[in-house]
């Protein structure tokens, strides 16, 4: 188009046309993932507040909508209840790795206990495989498959460390993750976005993230479930050991230490001075991954000699 | 707008926690695990499940004549045949007693019923006893508070075979199939 010659409407028209089109078919194909986002999604999920702004009538009304979606989406009837911290508890592990064989029990019964998707057999226990004189975490290989203890070698489980000063939670851009008075770092599943700055910054790679919608079968669904611990988490948001709050809160053991079978692994309140968990930190070396990043982890590991 | 700053001027406010009552004093028990090992003994039969069925120790005991101990598991010839003993270099009498086979003596020559075991496994194993009274040696299950429900612990011999007591290896379950970990890790790559 010549700036002196005069303009066509026909063709000016055109072009707007053209346009007009192309901008609507961006703007749609731009709203497109909103669109599937919001399918699965009800109107009490979007508006729901952060949990801890949740009055006691919210949480149970919270609870009741993820129960009846449990029961419309895997067809099983679970019980999600809320359990708060205990005053005067303050929770510690222990492991003593002399006792450890690397049989992954622990993982398995977290997974189950846990409702993990079966497809990706998630846990929150990751086995490392170590050279025997290394506490190189980098060289662990947590996908061995050989007859265990394997001459040479020792076995690191690494979990959630729940640290007293954890990057995971500072790193929260949206305030999802917070430590409880119990000392365990829980999640809101409703609330976090999914950005996994959490995961990157965890320096123990405790936590995991819902790549996609985890699938159980309604069989293998544990039915007592915990708000804030292992109730089926949705798709696209992350999640961690709670050291099973929905237990321990009621005084209950945790799955992966019920499931050890050499003994290797004690917990217990801190605040005890008779527990079983300050026996082994007042009579056993025991010593914390990664110290050095001062994260002060409650999960602590030991060595008979 | 509103919609988007009322959140964000809320933030902070959060309720307080609420707290449940700290735990009571323990006043439920905790149990040794009753191992049917100290009491009976895996047989050839199996059941309609295909598990291998036990029999209780007196069954042949109570009407048998006593023979005398043997030295060695390989002087075993009509009843135990094919014992593995690896247990360092005891003669069968360093535990059992002539006669009384329901019953293992200490050092000190006190007969115990083999119920109290414990008692025997202690006296050369003091580190694993010692832990083991304070929780950190053994399985469990049940309550880590024991004002809340009780805890049932492993017996010795539920873990260790006491003639051949180093815990055997196993096959692992198998490990996780996640995202970017699927191969081998740094070092470990071909």
């Amino acid at each position: 188009m010549s700036a002196a010659g005069p303009t066509n409407p026909k063709r000016r028209v055109a072009l707007k046309v053209l346009g007009g089109t192309l901008g609507a078919g961006a703007f749609a194909r731009a709203l497109a993932p909103l669109r599937s986002f919001t399918a699965g999604m009800s109107v009490d999920d979007f508006v729901q507040k952060h949990y801890k702004r949740l009055t006691p009538d919210e949480v149970a009304a919270t609870i009741t909508r993820l129960e009846a979606k449990t029961k419309d989406e895997y067809g099983r009837a679970v019980e999600i209840r809320d359990l708060p911290a205990q005053a005067g508890v303050s929770f510690g592990y222990a492991l003593n790795l002399s006792l450890c064989i690397g049989c992954r029990k622990c993982a398995e019964a977290c997974h189950v206990e846990n409702n993990h998707d079966r497809a990706s057999h998630q846990s929150y226990i990751r086995v490392l495989e170590m050279d025997q004189g290394s506490l190189d975490l980098e060289h662990g290989n947590a996908h061995y498959d050989h007859p265990v203890p394997a001459p040479g070698k020792f076995y690191l489980p690494v979990q959630c460390q729940q640290c007293d000063n954890p990057p995971c939670v500072k790193v929260c851009p949206v305030q999802a993750t917070w430590k409880e008075p119990d000392g365990i770092v829980v999640v809101d599943y409703n609330w976090c976005i999914g950005c996994r700055y959490c995961e990157a910054a965890c320096p123990y790679h405790a936590r995991r993230f819902n790549w996609t919608r985890p699938e159980l079968p309604a069989a293998d669904i544990n039915e007592d479930q915990g708000l804030l611990s292992n109730r089926i988490r949705p798709q696209g948001v992350v999640e961690k050991c709670t050291f099973c709050l929905h237990r321990t809160r009621e005084g209950r053991l945790p799955a992966c230490l019920e499931a050890c079978p050499t003994g290797a692994r004690v917990f217990g309140n801190l605040n005890d001075p008779d527990s079983e968990i300050r026996w082994v930190l007042a009579n056993k070396r025991v010593f914390v991954l990664k110290e050095e990043l001062g994260t002060a982890p409650r999960f602590f590991y030991f060595f008979d000699k | 707008m509103a919609l988007f700053l009322v959140p964000i001027a809320a933030c902070g406010r959060d309720r307080p926690a609420a707290l449940a009552a700290p735990p009571g004093p323990a006043t439920h028990p905790v149990v040794v695990n009753r191992s049917t090992k100290l009491t009976s003994i895996e047989t050839d039969v199996e059941d309609w499940r295909g598990r291998r069925t036990r029999m209780a120790c007196a069954t042949c005991h109570a009407l048998r004549a006593p023979r005398s101990l043997p030295t060695r598991t390989t002087d075993l010839k009509e009843f135990h045949t094919g014992l593995v003993f690896a247990h360092g270099d005891q003669p069968c009498a360093s535990c059992h007693v002539e006669g009384r086979y329901d019953t293992v003596h200490l050092a000190d020559g006190t007969t115990v019923p083999m119920t109290d075991a414990f008692r025997l496994c202690s006296q050369c194993h003091g580190p694993q006893a010692r832990d083991f009274r304070h929780g950190a040696h053994g399985g469990m299950t049940g309550y880590w508070d024991r004002s809340a429900g009780p805890r049932v612990r492993n017996h010795c011999v539920d873990c260790h075979d006491p003639h051949a007591p180093r815990y055997p290896g196993m096959r692992p379950v198998p490990g996780p199939r996640d995202r970017g970990f699927t191969v081998a890790v740094h070092g470990t790559e071909p």
